[in-house]
């Protein structure tokens, strides 16, 4: 049963005006859903709730704005539906940019940081390991649990700006540390060490993680020495599209998990899952929508957005060639404003890759609309999403097969063991 | 037959056909928010549409976002007659509390096990608005 502070109820009541009143509403009744017995303080928020889906979003936005309302504590926020910062063309009809825009205002009238990424934790907002925050976007959700150990519930649009707002959130879920032990352990070592030590491997294995978990906390083992940041944020990106997945642990590698047995609090887990090459192969398979076709009309990268170090990898990859096929590369005001900086945006914009900034393809139109188009990609997140929002088919492949089908023209495929 | 399901979020009585979920939906992605219609390729009911329906649901999966598309999905008079879920789910759930913060009329939500829901698959049903539910 859920009990309020005497200063939580009064500002709900709206002592501290009508904007602050509705945020504390909105926890608390997330909190009496969620059966959690209090609200506890957070020490930040990223907020998920500015990316335009509708004029409903706006006029709640906007309602808070006119009623006064702040954040009280450190608010990154997500991606919008425009791209201030972005090259890309964005073919949203004048009314939904003119709303669009309104919310984008909205939200950073409230004091939030324009971050405009679903990378934050790569643009600086790290809190620290152990600490209560509010997060929303799923992907920046499981890397905060999983990666930073800092702690979390899958806070959706709404809930996210009316923690920050409140500098609050329900005493739920993934704040309790008994709600953090996995109860699932993935074994991963009977895979090749070449398997494990690709980037190609990783949204395939969130595919899975996702899949098999569910909601559910699993420790994954097998991975010590194979893993990068990147490698982590592209496994959990694909495991909470696939699934509801908000935290996982790799045993030797995050924070939590200094071994499995660790990650498990010591007890036999109600499931071990040994991942075998079909395992993969079908997983894989998954990924790909467009069936046997050598069809390329786009190539997207950076879902979640790319970091300094993808996009590195990506020039060496081109090598100073030309591009075909258009190749989007989605990312944050973080990563273009020093690639400006240092003269290299102009050259891979000559070359033929279309930044795209402060926004994704998949949450607001930018691929052009072509019967039968096919769009390759390396992340697992945009596999699942781009059938249902751009009308795209998908092909998975890696980097580099991005990368030389962009040069070929069509589908360039790499000899590749999955096992 | 009757069941009984706990009230998650108040409503009117409703009584509407139900459309019963085979396999966990992400609402962002999944559902068309200005028409209803399931979206996700993947989704075993993809092309059948949600609104005014009695919408059972075995879970909810993906992105955060599911609230802002059953919002607006409540503000085009599209959503679910009413909503009968598993679980509760925080990011879902939050489009109603947030509908009725904003004063527009929200459907009621219900939770109900995966398993009961299955019986109510395309029949007609009533509910009352303490979850009392009947096969019409």
């Amino acid at each position: 049963m859920l009990e309020l502070t005497q200063d939580e109820r009064a500002i709900a009541s709206g002592t501290a005006g009508e904007g602050a009143a509705m945020a504390m509403r909105i926890v608390a009744e997330a909190a009496r859903l969620m059966g959690a017995p209090r609200l506890i303080p957070i020490v930040s928020a990223h907020i998920d709730g500015a990316l335009y889906h509708g004029d409903s979003g706006t006029l709640f936005a906007e309602r808070l704005v006119a009623g006064g309302a702040r954040v009280s504590v450190r608010a990154s926020l997500n991606v919008g539906s425009l791209a201030p910062a972005g090259c890309a063309a964005i073919r949203l009809p004048p009314h939904e940019r003119d709303m669009a825009r309104r919310m984008m205002h909205a939200y950073e009238a409230m004091g939030c940081e324009p971050s405009w990424t679903c990378a934050p934790y790569q643009a600086g907002h790290r809190p620290a390991q152990g600490s209560d925050v509010a997060w929303g976007e799923s992907n920046a959700v499981v890397f905060c649990n999983s990666v930073l150990g800092a702690r979390t519930n899958r806070y959706g649009d709404f809930l996210d700006i009316a923690c920050a707002i409140s500098g609050r959130a329900p005493d739920y879920g993934l704040h309790r540390p008994e709600n953090r032990v996995a109860t699932l352990l993935i074994d991963v070592g009977g895979l090749s060490r070449e398997l494990r030590s690709s980037d190609v491997f990783y949204p395939v294995l969130g595919t899975i993680l996702g899949r098999r978990a569910g909601s559910d906390v699993a420790v994954i083992d097998g991975l010590r020495g194979c893993t990068t940041e990147d490698r982590l944020k592209a496994l959990g990106a694909a495991a909470a599209s696939a699934g509801g997945v908000g935290l996982f642990h790799v045993a030797g590698v995050t924070p939590e998990a200094p071994d499995a047995a660790a990650a498990l609090g010591g007890i036999v887990p109600r499931e071990t899952i040994v991942l075998r090459p079909n395992d993969i192969a079908t997983a894989l398979a998954r990924l790909s929508t467009a069936g046997a076709t050598d069809r390329i009309d786009a190539i997207a990268i950076g879902s979640p957005h790319l970091s300094l170090a993808e996009i590195d990898e990506l020039e060496r990859l081109m090598a100073g060639r030309k591009l075909r096929i258009p190749l989007y590369a989605n990312t944050g005001r973080h990563v273009v404003g020093p690639l400006e900086a240092q003269g290299r945006r102009a050259a891979l914009e000559a070359a033929g890759v279309v930044f795209v900034v402060d926004t994704c393809i998949v949450v607001t139109p930018i691929l052009p609309e072509l019967e039968g188009a096919v769009l390759m990609t390396n992340s697992g997140k945009f596999a699942h999403y781009a059938p249902g929002n751009t009308g795209y088919a998908v092909t998975y492949g890696s980097l580099s097969e991005c990368v030389e089908s962009a040069v070929a023209g069509r589908l360039v495929r790499e000899t590749r063991a999955w096992s | 037959m009757e069941l009984k399901a706990e009230l998650l979020l108040p409503g009117d009585a409703v009584t509407g056909s139900c459309l019963a979920l085979t396999a966990p939906i992400s609402f962002w992605g999944g559902v068309d928010p200005a028409s209803g219609t399931i979206i996700d390729a993947r989704h075993p009911e993809r092309g059948q549409n949600i609104a005014g329906r009695i919408l059972a649901l075995p879970g909810t999966i993906g992105s955060s976002s599911a609230s802002a598309v059953l919002l607006e999905l409540v503000r085009a008079g599209k959503a679910p007659a009413a909503l009968l879920m598993d679980a509760p789910d925080a990011i879902l759930l939050l489009g109603l509390v947030v509908a009725r913060e904003m004063g527009w009329p929200t459907p009621p939500a219900f939770r109900l096990p995966a398993a009961d829901q299955k019986a109510l698959a395309d029949r007609n049903v009533t509910i009352s608005d303490e979850g009392r539910i009947s096969i019409v």
